[in-house]
């Protein structure tokens, strides 16, 4: 997990140059399935990429399920949260929502037409699943 | 003993929580420790993104909000 996250405007806080904080911006956190099947490997790597381009930020699933308490108050405070499912068994969002969360946005990469076994990891799904995930957390 | 921990990077929110959780463990009148942590290597640890975060025992209650000693209480007793 990068640190590059916690900081903040600095101008609205009158911090130092030197100085981070992470009061600023609750981040939109992003979900992923990271499952053994192909598409779980399209979800994983599509949350990725949305860490990279700045369109959320990918958070650990684990955590939610292990009830890891920073985790769990990290994603009560976020902005915005997405969960991507790479299949229909909709595990992140089944996991999320035992955890006691609800409101959050939903991916469901079968909807995006990419099916269970017959979608080999690939730039392109990457890029469709990762793009779909930033329309959700758009504003 | 408990421990309370403020975690955050030393901003104004941060350091009104610490004040907060101060005055709880004055109100709740029990025996803790208030102990920042404003190392992000350290805060990080916590599965925290989003300071101020306050733990009680090593255990993070809450992330994102200055509280008020009245809430901070509610963890101590």
């Amino acid at each position: 997990m990068s640190a590059k996250g916690l900081d903040c405007d600095k101008k609205e806080v009158g911090m130092s140059e030197q100085n981070v904080c992470a009061c600023g911006a609750a981040p939109k956190l992003v979900f992923a399935c990271s499952g053994a099947a192909d598409v779980g490997a399209v979800a994983d790597q599509a949350a990725r990429k949305m860490t990279r381009d700045g369109t959320g930020k990918m958070f650990c699933l684990a955590g939610i399920g292990g009830r890891v308490s920073g985790i769990m108050a990290t994603t009560a405070a976020a902005s915005k949260v997405l969960a991507i499912d790479g299949c229909p068994l909709n595990c992140v969002k089944l996991t999320l929502e035992q955890a006691g969360f609800s409101g959050f946005e939903h991916l469901q990469l079968a909807d995006l037409g990419m099916e269970k076994g017959k979608t080999p990891l690939s730039p392109e799904a990457v890029e469709q699943a990762a793009a779909a995930g930033a329309a959700k957390l758009a504003c | 003993m408990k421990k309370i921990q403020i975690l955050g990077t030393g901003c104004p929110k941060c350091k009104t929580l610490f004040a907060n959780a101060e005055a709880a463990v004055k109100a709740a009148g029990i025996e803790a420790e208030v102990v920042k942590i404003d190392q992000i290597a350290e805060i990080m640890k916590f599965g925290v993104m989003i300071t101020p975060a306050l733990a009680v025992d090593g255990v993070v209650k809450s992330a994102g909000k200055v509280l008020s000693a009245d809430d901070i209480k509610k963890f101590l007793v």
